[in-house]
């Protein structure tokens, strides 16, 4: 089959491979039918995560159909199905508290000494998302294997495109859970750092969660014309004190909650981010936490931070003194998927969320390479590329 | 830095940092044999007496137990042990159950004439909802002292690391009845081994 591989930063190719076969029991192969580029794929493809190696297959948002089943699986062939990117088992401790991201069941064994090592625990098993979360071959491919498919994918109705669901996969869950760990209260005002994909879900999901007022914070006007269309006010934080903005906008007081939907590969010209991107490329530091420290600031006091943004290891002047002083909450945390996947689903078939107008170009695989470069440098007008392996057919 | 006082806190042996920890755990084991311990523990969501059974049965031991190629049994507490060794070399030995109560508890040691002498105990605790918390220690002379541990180590071998790997297995294999692999198919699965 043909598939898309990390060869090094900055260089991913179409590679031929030999089609995945069913190994345990639960798995199923699913034929690709829709695949996206993640804003997290742009850290692999800027080789900002390590233990990736040559060859890897990437994605972790696809979907498709049933070609294959292994003998536990509950699910037929020609089912349609989205895949969360997580790898949960289902029966351990966490998965049957809905911390599905948490299960530890779905990491190898050998894959979880880095994890150990770096965080003190193993991470969840994840699709194309590099040796420390499994090394499984990702979705932008023309087959995947897929674990635990009796708990995992989530069978989607005849007649429903690909476009309007394929998001179930990552980051509406994404966004949405940003906007509960929010922990929004009628009357709120919430602050959204970014306005990529998972930023502008988290506006949509924050409104539909009883916030009053969004206010969403970008440097792409496209990006922040989108997140108006969906009822927020938007700060371009090139041409605004971003700050001193908020503290406007909201008498004085803050925003109730803070969303930073941006993370460890933050853009824009701030002294600590300069400094920032100097010690990351020095090794002194690995991310580039720029937003999170803007994001803590502008919260008001006894308010909640709530950290989608994905980072993978150290940062330097993390503003504790003001995330004590001011009493903050702060929470964090890989998408339990599987837990709001049936609920989103639903929310999309009542037409209660938009989704299909996040996708700026839909491409055959074969042209994979040229949607990691779009999406890369072209972030005003790119906001998400789909891959469709059905157009190479 | 390691210390020469006893110990005076609750911590589990393996953790300590004080001197000659090992001789110490070999004496808390019936005839219990080598220098240096290591522990690990997992909680399995199952119920104990299935954990205790599964394990129970050392026909099942290989199935999680990366490093162990073989295991034969020849009596009610007798076995013969092949065990996987640094570059492609192997280290074998008779076990002797020397102690073992039902659901709570299993210790072993080795017999006259073992490759590597070794002993240890493996504990089941009931964890109501949680499931079964499970302890394995190993008390083992490392072959050739400092340097043998360096070649175990970087061919990922050491039993430290083992016990852990092993005890992540078994738990994945109790708790959802497959062993997690990134094989794309069943034969990269034989190649790439648990």
């Amino acid at each position: 089959m043909k598939a898309l591989a990390w060869h090094g930063k900055h260089d991913v190719r179409i590679d031929n491979v030999p089609d995945p076969e069913i190994v345990n029991p639960r798995d199923c192969i699913i034929k690709v039918t829709s695949t996206a580029i993640c804003g997290s794929d742009l850290h692999l493809y800027d080789a900002y995560i390590p233990t990736l190696q040559k060859g890897d297959i990437l994605g972790h948002e696809f979907m498709g159909e049933v070609v294959e089943v292994g003998p536990k699986s509950t699910l037929k062939k020609g089912q349609r199905v989205v895949v969360p990117f997580t790898i949960s088992c289902g029966s351990c401790y966490h998965c049957n508290k809905h911390q599905y991201s948490a299960c530890p069941n779905g990491l190898p064994a050998d894959n979880q000494d880095l994890g150990m090592e770096l965080y003190g625990t193993e991470m969840a098993g994840l699709f194309g998302y590099s040796h420390l979360t499994g090394g499984y071959a990702g979705g932008q491919a023309e087959y995947v294997r897929v674990p635990f498919s009796d708990v995992g994918p989530i069978v989607i109705p005849d007649g429903v495109e690909d476009d309007k669901v394929l998001f179930l996969s990552d980051i509406l869950p994404t966004g949405w859970q940003a906007a509960e760990y929010a922990q929004i209260e009628p009357g709120d005002t919430v602050a959204v750092w970014g306005c990529g994909p998972v930023g502008l879900f988290a506006v949509q999901s924050a409104f539909l969660q009883g916030a009053e007022r969004v206010i969403a914070i970008d440097h792409f006007p496209h990006r922040l014309e989108l997140a108006k269309k969906f009822g927020a006010e938007t700060i371009n934080f090139e041409e605004t004190a971003t700050y001193e903005a908020l503290m406007e906008m909201t008498g004085g007081i803050g925003p109730d909650a803070v969303i930073d939907a941006v993370g460890l590969e933050a853009h824009g010209l701030f002294v600590d981010n300069v400094v920032d991107q100097v010690k990351a490329s020095l090794f002194l530091g690995t991310d580039r936490p720029h937003s999170i420290r803007q994001a803590i600031i502008a919260c008001r006091k006894g308010g909640r931070v709530s950290m989608p943004a994905v980072y993978g290891g150290f940062v330097d002047k993390f503003p504790l003194g003001a995330f004590m002083e001011k009493g903050l909450t702060l929470k964090t945390g890989q998408t339990h998927v599987q837990h709001y996947m049936p609920a989103l689903l639903n929310a999309i078939m009542e037409d209660k969320i938009d989704t299909e107008f996040m996708i700026s170009h839909r491409l055959p695989l074969s042209e994979a390479p040229k949607g990691y470069d779009l999406f890369k440098n072209n972030q005003n007008e790119c906001t998400k590329v789909v891959l469709k392996p059905g157009l190479d057919r | 830095m390691p210390f020469d006082n006893p110990q005076s806190d609750d911590a589990p042996l393996d953790t300590s940092k004080r001197r000659g920890v090992g001789a110490e755990a070999a004496a808390q084991l019936p005839d219990g044999k080598g220098d240096t311990v290591v522990a690990n523990t997992v909680t399995i969501a199952r119920p104990v007496a299935d954990v205790f059974a599964h394990f129970r049965d050392f026909n099942n031991l290989p199935g999680f137990m990366e490093n162990v190629d073989r295991i034969d049994v020849l009596d009610s507490t007798r076995s013969h042990w092949v065990v996987k060794a640094p570059a492609g070399r192997t280290v074998e030995w008779d076990a002797r159950i020397t102690e073992e109560q039902r659901d709570r508890s299993i210790a072993w040691t080795s017999e006259e004439g073992a490759d590597v002498a070794n002993s240890g105990r493996i504990e089941f605790r009931d964890a109501g909802p949680r499931g079964t918390i499970v302890t394995l220690t190993i008390v083992y002379d490392p072959p050739g002292g400092v340097i043998g541990q360096f070649f175990a180590k970087l061919f990922q071998r050491e039993p430290k690391i083992q016990a852990r790997r092993d005890l992540r297995r078994f738990k994945q294999l109790m708790e959802t009845g497959e062993v997690a692999t990134p094989a794309m198919n069943p034969k990269q699965f034989e190649e790439m081994g648990l």
